[in-house]
């Protein structure tokens, strides 16, 4: 692999490095705070590996709550992953050895660049994800088990970092709303979920809004379509 | 709770995520097409789903109390326009954050 090909992955993913950073840092010292130490951040960003999902996680531990609710709650916060498979199932064809730790890594903002950005000129498609993938992690285990460590000894008053993961959400918007003509996907995605946020309610409204952004996005295809033909 | 339901605990998460995530490859498998009404959700879900997350992220905000969600209207205002602006991610993240963090420690306090 070419230097100038590392370079151009490391640059696509600095983002994420201060997001992950940020907020990885933040999980580790909230895990500290509910009395699990380095080993702990460690290994839950090493085989979890899910952001939000692992801040849901230490309120799980702490709340002694039983394996099935553990296994449930991760079904509702992370059912939207099944989304990032389907949209990856066809970029990720063919990419052999590679293909387990690309599917295993596709969190949201992996996911987010994997995506939408194109490899640097003369670069393999399915290396670039990898090194984008690889990378990712790499942020998020350092920043969590530097949090860990830092423990009690807070730097500063971090109240708020959390809104870094909303940033980046926005940002990633904003840049697509900005790069394409079509801004029908966007607005079902935002109006099903404000609906199904009031209807259902914060704790399970993920699944209705997914069922909903697919059904919409469905009908709006065959709708297209006949405009096409008719 | 003891380590031993800890380690339960983190091991069932880490499982169904991993089933999540590749219960879609395995389906749509490496050598059949992927059906045409996949491939499309693929090329639009993503602008779907950005959208998703954004109101995701905001959820616990009380639009009924104070202060109204007001730090995180405006935090999402000042990335959203520093995006449009400059284009420059990290600095619409940088920029929204520090915002946010002095508006909800110092301003709305």
């Amino acid at each position: 692999m070419k230097k100038a090909h590392l370079r151009a992955a490391f640059l696509d993913t600095i983002p994420v490095m201060a997001g992950y950073l940020f907020l990885g840092f933040g999980f580790g010292i909230l895990l500290y705070q509910n009395g699990y130490g380095i080993g702990w951040a460690l290994a839950m960003s090493l085989l979890v590996y899910a952001g939000s999902m692992q801040f849901v996680l230490v309120s799980l531990l702490s709340s002694g709550a039983g394996l099935i609710s553990c296994a449930l709650t991760t079904l509702l916060v992370n059912a939207r992953h099944l989304f990032y498979g389907i949209s990856m199932v066809d970029a990720y064809k063919g990419s052999g050895k590679k293909k387990p730790y690309l599917i295993f890594s596709l969190t949201d903002e992996t996911y987010s660049l994997v995506s939408s950005h194109p490899a640097p000129e003369g670069m393999d498609r399915h290396s670039y994800c990898f090194v984008v993938s690889l990378l990712d992690q790499i942020y998020w285990v350092t920043g969590s088990v530097l949090g860990s460590a830092a423990g009690s000894l807070l730097p500063m008053d971090l109240q708020g970092v959390e809104f870094v993961l909303t940033a980046l959400f926005v940002t990633i918007f904003v840049e697509q709303w900005l790069s394409t003509k079509n801004h029908m996907p966007a607005v079902i995605g935002v109006a099903s979920t404000v609906v199904c946020l009031l209807i259902f309610g914060r704790d399970v409204f993920l699944i209705p809004s997914m069922a909903l952004i697919a059904a919409i996005l469905v009908m709006t295809r065959k709708a297209g379509r006949r405009e096409e033909h008719g | 709770m003891d380590d031993r339901q800890a380690i339960l605990s983190i091991g069932v998460v880490a499982l169904v995520t991993i089933a999540l995530r590749f219960l879609p490859f395995f389906i749509f498998g490496e050598n059949r097409q992927t059906p045409p009404l996949i491939a499309y959700l693929g090329q639009v879900l993503p602008y779907a789903i950005m959208g998703m997350l954004v109101v995701y992220c905001l959820k616990d905000v009380s639009l009924t109390a104070a202060p109204f969600g007001l730090p995180e209207l405006m935090g999402c205002a000042v990335v959203a326009a520093l995006h449009v602006w400059k284009r420059n991610t990290l600095l619409s993240i940088g920029g929204g954050t520090v915002c946010y963090m002095l508006l909800i420690q110092f301003v709305f306090a």
